[in-house]
């Protein structure tokens, strides 16, 4: 195994690693503040992809429209995630889990269907920014030059969120919200805003992950059920509710994906959900998080 | 003042302490038994497709009671139940393709297969609680998933196991009226009468000391344990009754569709079962089975007129949630009641 074959996996590893902590982020999120497991986060990403290439479809020739995509995806997913949380999901705090995992679920199976209707269950695909589209030789190896600008978006968006939760008014009433709920509205703060923004927000990173992976994956029907596991598998690895640990529960999970491949060829799909299950075991707050 | 209000109340709390007396007509009915002697003139009655249908029903409400024993008797909310449902399946399934050994051997062993893996993952599971628990069995589920899927040589890979042979059932044409049905409706009727059987095992369970010890757990899992219950170990036990039963609907499932497949064991699955399960209404031991039949029937009636039965399934779960957390059998008992109370006022 030469080195720079070793390079090509672990920039493999790393750029799955950065698009699945696009998508865990918010799923993370939302479980850090409101105790909630989001079955929908991989059809907010799914409608996401759909949304990028119709927004591309719109203002095709116009040059530039993949940036525009990509965030009029995210937005209008954001918008999506914040109608939802406000119309059905307020009313389902406080009761039982399992209402909660359904309701998500239920919204699995309506996004899945109407995206079908909208889109079909053909392939659809977008092509790569024209600035993006060239590469450059690293070590030996050719690098996409849209890899490396979701290897360095990843950590951008880990920064900004860092920065939001830890240096800003807002963040600290996220966070006080994250500790006590009850507390934070009986000293007068608005925590039903601040929930409907925590899940916009977790909804606008999934559209806008959905959006970036256009270009190298084209979109399919199904796309949504296996990122979910996916994503649930960093966020346990990393820790419910962290930010830094879904950061390196990605990274973990993309370098063992990659290099398992190499160790144990057709164990890597085993392995990952193998990890899953022993960091529960173990750690079940997992590598980075806190006790509930 | 006191005697006027309570006046009304002591025939109502008499029925309650003393149904026997206030029966009524429909209490007397055995119910159970007429559905199971319908269920059983199915093939005689109904086409070749309608036994297609009340076999999907028949197993799938024995996979169903098989989690709704966690879910409403013992309080745990299991996300991977189809891991279970798939062990078995693939055992019984490999066992009579492969091997070439008959169903009284396979079937048995089907279920011991998924309940000796409900024992080993079931041990960790029960030590977490509530949204870990759930993500576990998932993690568990999403295993066997991966091995079934990744191990060519003995699930078939992507491929499956299609074929799996029917179970020799020419004895049954020594009954008669049997002679004539084909092996379809054969299985049909063995699978109903071991579903029958292991319902029966079941609700047996369910109202056995062991069963309130279990209810318990699920009310009110400290004071279970300043009993001295073993709060752990009450779970495990659910848990491994609750994975075997679900190997034995598998195992059914398999020779019934003709095939093991991947799909059988991917996670959505279990969704699809707790759906069915709190459909019927979790709180209730036949919620399970009615929700099994109403769903069956319903995506026979939807398909007919559109594609989109996931987005019909996903409305029906919405009404659920928010309008009849009860489920069906929940709605009606309280529609009942609600009847006798104007009757009786």
């Amino acid at each position: 195994m030469s080195s720079s074959f070793l390079f090509n996996q672990f920039m493999g590893g790393l750029t799955t690693a950065m698009f699945l902590f696009l998508i865990a982020s918010g799923l993370s999120l939302v479980f850090g503040v409101m105790r909630v497991i989001n079955f929908a986060h991989g059809s907010f990403y799914m409608i996401g992809a759909y949304l990028a290439w119709q927004v591309v479809d719109w203002v095709h020739p116009t040059g530039g429209e993949f940036w525009i995509a990509a965030i009029g995806a995210a937005l209008g997913v954001g918008l999506l995630g914040a109608v939802t949380e406000r119309v059905f999901f307020r009313t389902l705090y406080g009761r039982e889990e399992l209402y909660q995992l359904l309701f998500t679920y239920a919204l699995v199976l309506i996004l899945g269907d109407a995206a079908k209707f909208l889109w079909g269950v053909g392939q659809l695909s977008v092509s790569t920014p024209p600035v993006l589209s060239g590469s450059v030789t690293m070590f030996g190896t050719t690098q996409p030059l849209y890899t490396l600008f979701i290897i360095a978006i990843g950590p951008a968006i880990a920064f900004a969120l860092w920065l939001g939760l830890n240096r800003t008014g807002t963040g600290r009433m996220v966070r006080a919200a994250q500790m006590d709920r009850e507390m934070l509205a009986a000293l007068g703060a608005n925590v039903s805003i601040i929930y409907t923004g925590m899940f916009a927000l977790s909804a606008f990173l999934a559209g806008l992950s959905g959006a970036l992976v256009t270009p190298i994956q084209s979109i399919v029907p199904g796309m949504d059920v296996l990122i979910i596991v996916q994503a649930f598998i960093v966020v346990v690895i990393g820790g419910m509710g962290s930010l830094w640990g879904t950061f390196w529960g990605s990274v973990i999970y993309g370098q063992v994906l990659s290099f398992g491949i190499l160790i144990l060829p057709g164990f890597s799909l085993f392995s990952v959900f193998a990890l899953m299950a022993v960091i529960l075991i173990v750690r079940p707050w997992g590598l980075f998080g806190r006790p509930l | 003042m006191n005697a006027t209000v309570a006046a009304p109340a002591p025939p109502s709390r008499a029925a309650a302490a003393a149904p026997a007396e206030y029966r009524t007509v429909a209490s007397r009915i055995p119910w159970v038994l007429i559905v199971f002697v319908i269920m059983a003139t199915v093939p005689w009655v109904g086409t070749r497709y309608d036994t297609f249908l009340a076999g999907q029903i028949v197993i799938d409400a024995l996979f169903a009671v098989s989690l709704n024993l966690l879910l409403g008797t013992t309080g745990l909310v299991s996300f991977g139940h189809v891991a279970y449902f798939g062990v078995g399946a693939y055992v019984c399934g490999i066992l009579m393709k492969t091997y070439e050994l008959p169903f009284i051997v396979a079937f048995p062993a089907a279920g011991l297969g998924a309940a000796l893996f409900a024992l080993i993952s079931g041990y960790f599971c029960v030590r977490l609680i509530k949204l870990y628990f759930a993500m576990l069995t998932l993690a568990f589920s999403q295993i066997v998933w991966a091995v079934a899927y990744k191990w060519n040589d003995v699930t078939g890979g992507d491929q499956g196991l299609p074929e799996i042979p029917y179970p020799d059932l020419d004895w049954m044409s020594a009954i008669p009226g049997c002679a004539d049905l084909s092996d379809g409706a054969r299985f049909y009727l063995l699978s109903l009468v071991l579903v029958a059987v292991s319902l029966a095992v079941v609700h047996r369970i369910v109202r056995s000391p062991f069963g309130r010890v279990l209810t318990t757990v699920r009310d009110n899992p400290d004071r279970a344990a300043f009993l001295g219950v073993n709060v752990r170990l009450y779970q495990l036990a659910a848990f491994v009754i609750a994975g075997g039963l679900a190997g034995l609907a598998g195992a059914l499932y398999g020779i019934f569709s003709r095939g093991v497949f991947t799909d059988y064991v991917f996670w959505s699955k279990s969704a699809e079962i707790l759906i069915m399960t709190i459909l019927g209404g979790a709180g209730f031991f036949w919620g399970p089975p009615v929700g099994a039949a109403v769903l069956v029937w319903l995506n026979q009636i939807v398909t007919d007129y559109t594609q989109y039965w996931s987005f019909v399934l996903g409305a029906i779960l919405l009404v659920l949630l928010f309008g009849f957390p009860g489920g069906i059998v929940g709605g009606i008992v309280m529609l009942w009641r609600r009847l006798k109370r104007l009757r009786n006022a």
